[in-house]
């Protein structure tokens, strides 16, 4: 099996894509239907940020494991503007495009694990997992 | 993509059926407010039986469809919301507040019949 897959986010069709690939091998690696909508839904919203506010970047999709866990990985990279205020845009509400604020914070609720680097002109990686319970 | 928007009586009936794209749907949203303007609809029932994912943009797009169609004087009920979505979009923190909410089609057309003590 193919454990490591990317789509390219460059067109808004792409987040559709995206999100499919996401969710068929969330499915492959066992998680139930609440966590499958769960993981697409943050794929969603990580590449949508990708397509409006740094034009275009990469979404990673990994199959993990370790001793007694399965999961998976979702890395979400782009060389677009990065982000200023880090703890401004985790927070619930705000938003510099008139959406409604809830996409990070509401990744962050629907992951388990959640990690943002992120550098002023030069780009941002998102990285976050969920386990299958 | 347009998704198809039927009418009876004075109501629209809508169920979405496609994965929906930002595009789809804000084209489904003109449609809609254009149709709600020249049939002169008084209800609508938009049906989510078959949507997988709404993430904060789509949510977005449908709470501005049920505050516009209610200035254009038609009242909207959405149906059919699965639990795993249900689930997610309160996590995601929506929590779509004075939104009108049926467990599907029949329950939402009876909804917007009692709405308007017809
Ligand atoms: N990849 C990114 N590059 C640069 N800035 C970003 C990136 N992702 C998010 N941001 C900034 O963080 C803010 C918050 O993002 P978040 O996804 O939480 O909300 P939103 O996109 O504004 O609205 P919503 O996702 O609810 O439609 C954005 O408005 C944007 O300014
Ligand atoms: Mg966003």
């Amino acid at each position: 099996m193919n454990s490591l897959s990317y789509v390219s986010i460059m067109k808004e069709w792409d987040i559709v894509a995206a999100r499919q690939m996401g969710r068929e091998l969330s499915k492959q690696i066992g998680f139930g239907t609440v966590d499958q909508a769960r993981i697409t839904t943050a794929i969603s919203e990580l590449a949508r940020n990708i397509y409006l506010y740094a034009g275009e970047g990469q979404i990673c999709f990994e199959a993990i494991k370790t001793l007694d866990q399965k999961g998976i990985l979702i890395i979400a990279k782009d060389n677009g503007p990065g982000i200023k205020d880090l703890s401004q845009v985790m927070e619930d509400g705000y938003s510099t495009s008139g959406g409604l604020g809830a996409g990070l914070p509401g990744v962050r609720r629907l992951m388990d694990e959640f990690d943002i680097e992120t550098e002023v002109g030069k780009g941002t990686k998102i990285s976050t997992k969920k386990w299958v319970r | 993509m347009r998704i198809p928007i039927l009418k009876l009586h004075n109501y629209l009936l809508i169920s979405i059926q496609t994965e929906l794209d930002d595009q789809t749907a804000i084209n489904f949203q003109e449609d809609l407010l254009r149709e709600i303007h020249t049939t002169e609809a008084t209800g609508v029932v938009i049906d989510l039986t078959s949507v997988e994912v709404i993430d904060s943009f789509i949510a977005k797009v449908l709470g501005d469809v049920v505050s516009m169609s209610d200035l254009m004087g038609a009242k909207v009920v959405l149906t059919g919301i699965q639990p795993a979505v249900a689930m997610t979009l309160i996590e995601l923190g929506i929590h779509l507040q004075n939104v009108p909410t049926a467990l599907d089609l029949e329950q939402g057309l009876l909804k917007l019949h009692q709405e308007m003590g017809e």
